[in-house]
């Protein structure tokens, strides 16, 4: 199976608080980049549907990975070549170029030119927050989509079935390929993902750690560059963000020192009793 | 003055309350707004919504939209835009999923989780949170259709406002060759008697801490406060709690009258998805848990026996 996994980069999470805003503009100077965490999630679960149980070090099909960004953007796709992915592809371009349609109808082009039987990617860059590019993509491409995979089974390379995390339970979903998945959190867990060809060891949680020779071995593997507008002939954004601001701080509270005072506190200053 | 169509979302032959959300938004909007109902026994369904004031209540009713996948609803949903402006869902889990899918097929931009709206130059702009909530952005979208999907934290579910809209068949557009290579094989729902997050006027959270006895410490209190139950992603991913209770950026974003964070520590991720509680109370025996600084009331205590007490305490207070 050949599978694309589109890599967006974005500020480190854990000093999301610290994002500022100047003049209405967002500053994203002196953050820290990572991959987006759903993004690494999909690598991971691309890896481990073309695990070849008999030999790990092959892969059964292929993982390529695609960024759109800079020049520094090839960091968090070596990244992911030293956990196993097979070739990466920047597209080269910046940040402001960009929007989620954007995104999908240049890796519409992408998928035309690759031809992937899976693009697996994150239900949401923790960034934007927009959720949205692989279900464009999958319009775009006239493709099935099933959306915020908690499970993937695979038994053939024509098939997949989903189990798609939403409001309420899970939805159960054949899909046949080509397809998009989305992935949602749950699908790094130790059993989440299967395919006729799994090791015989369970997985462990969360995606895995690049060893320091593939980190070596990375550099040595194939990373191209394409252009945005080879790709995406019609730049024209369709969201334009004029201003950001911070949210309304929230007043300080109090700790109480007992239970018999929470309670009194929730009755008669809360009113929410 | 727009004129938006609401998407509604239909589960187990009814209109789904989530979609309230949605008729709130396009109220804010201002100008006129119409709601599209279409699933398999939406005819029956459709009256739930024509008194909140809608000019018309767009019905497809086909037993080709039983299951709620993005490839049967979209076409049809598209061609009901015709003469729109907006096209507004609810971002639950449905809208999420097939809100981009109609915007590609109009060649409209989407704009997902509003939690603001309002006229601006005769345009409308759109506010919404990015970053995990720690900024919101204002945006508009330059396309002659828009898309959109409204927070249901944000948009206060609609309340009936009298007179009854009429209704209107639609017809099933072209199917997408794109449905046939998906096949629903059911819905695992998760059963509970609890109201449903998105709609609980009080939710009950626990964390990580509670381990095991997840349900045990929890649903005394729960069943007290008549609360929705919900978790952090550590206690769904240990499997303390079932992951659709997922209160979070990346799980449910909830905002109700009281919220109890119980053994949660307050990472930016959970923070987001309820940081727009009216009252928050946390109890945690790390005095210095950031959750501390989002909690109108904070208890800096073991949970295994506050909790207990807690509900002891209540049922005194309530009689
Ligand atoms: C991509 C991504 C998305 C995420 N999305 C979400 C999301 O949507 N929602 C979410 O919640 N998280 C999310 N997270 C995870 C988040 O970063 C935190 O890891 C998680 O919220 C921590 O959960 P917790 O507070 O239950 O556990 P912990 O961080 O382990 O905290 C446990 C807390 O319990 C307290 N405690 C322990 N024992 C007791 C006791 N006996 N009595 C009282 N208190 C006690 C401790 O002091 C501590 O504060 C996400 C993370 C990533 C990377």
């Amino acid at each position: 199976m050949k599978i694309l996994v589109p890599l967006k980069r974005v500020a480190d999470p854990d000093n999301a608080n610290k994002v500022k805003v100047n003049g209405g503009k967002l500053e994203t100077t002196g953050l820290e980049w990572k991959p987006n965490p759903f993004d690494e999630y999909a690598v991971e679960t691309a890896l481990r549907l073309t695990e070849n149980g008999a030999n790990p070090k092959a892969r059964l099909g292929e993982v390529v990975v695609v960024s759109f960004g800079p020049k520094e953007v090839e960091t968090t796709l070596r990244g992911a070549l030293a956990t196993g992915a097979d070739k990466a592809i920047r597209v080269d371009a910046t940040d402001e170029q960009l929007d989620g349609d954007v995104v999908a109808r240049a890796l519409k082009s992408l998928v035309e030119k690759e031809k992937p039987d899976l693009v697996l990617l994150g239900k949401q860059a923790v960034d934007g927050d927009s959720n949205q590019v692989g279900q464009l993509l999958a319009e775009y491409l006239g493709w099935p989509q099933a959306t915020f995979a908690g499970s993937i089974k695979s038994e053939d390379d024509t098939k997949l079935v989903v189990g798609r995390e939403v409001d309420g339970g899970t939805i159960n979903l054949e899909v046949t390929l080509p397809a998009v998945v989305s992935v949602d959190l749950r699908i790094v867990a130790p059993t989440s993902v299967s395919s006729k060809h799994a090791p015989a060891h369970k997985y462990a949680e969360g995606v895995r750690f690049a060893a320091l020779m593939a980190i070596m071995a990375a550099k040595k593997k194939p990373l191209t560059e394409v252009k945005l507008a080879d790709l995406a002939s019609d730049a024209a954004l369709k969201i334009t963000y004029s201003s950001f601001e911070l949210p309304p701080a929230r007043k300080a509270g109090i700790k109480v020192k007992s239970v018999p005072e929470l309670v009194e506190k929730l009755k008669s200053e809360a009113k929410v009793l | 003055m727009a004129n938006i169509l609401v998407v509604a979302e239909m589960h187990d032959g009814k209109v789904r309350k989530s979609t309230h959300s949605a008729i709130t938004f396009a109220k804010n909007a201002g100008g006129t707004f119409s709601i599209l109902v279409l699933g398999q026994g939406a005819k029956a369904a459709a009256a739930e919504v024509t008194g909140y004031g809608a000019q018309k209540v767009l019905v497809c009713d086909d037993a080709y939209l039983a299951a709620p996948t993005a490839e049967t609803h979209a076409p049809t949903i598209a061609a009901a835009a015709k003469g729109f402006d907006v096209v507004a869902f609810t971002a639950s889990s449905f809208g999420k999923d097939v809100a981009p899918r109609v915007a590609a097929k109009l060649g409209a931009g989407y704009a997902p989780d509003i939690s603001g709206v309002k006229e601006e130059g005769g345009k409308l702009v759109y506010r919404r949170p990015v970053f995990a909530g720690n900024a919101f952005a204002t945006c508009s979208i330059n396309t002659p259709v828009q898309v959109v999907s409204a927070r249901q934290s944000e948009f206060a579910p609609a309340e009936p406002s009298g007179g009854s809209s009429p209704l209107e068949d639609v017809a099933l557009a072209a199917k997408d060759p794109a449905a046939e290579r998906v096949k629903f094989l059911g819905l695992n729902a998760a059963q509970s008697a609890r109201p449903d997050l998105g709609e609980a006027k009080v939710i009950v959270s626990g964390g990580r801490a509670l381990k095991e006895k997840f349900a045990e410490v929890l649903d005394p209190l729960a069943n007290m406060l008549g609360a929705a139950v919900g978790a952090s992603r550590a206690a769904c991913d240990a499997g303390y709690a079932p992951a659709e209770l997922q209160v979070g950026q990346t799980g449910r974003v909830v905002a109700p009258k009281l919220y109890f964070a119980i053994g949660i520590s307050g990472a930016i991720q959970h923070l987001a998805g309820m940081k727009g509680s009216k009252t928050i109370v946390a109890i945690n025996k790390d005095p210095d848990a950031p959750i501390f600084q989002v909690a109108d009331y904070g208890l800096v205590a073991d949970l295994f026996t506050a909790v207990p007490e807690l509900v002891t305490e209540l049922k005194k207070a309530t009689g």
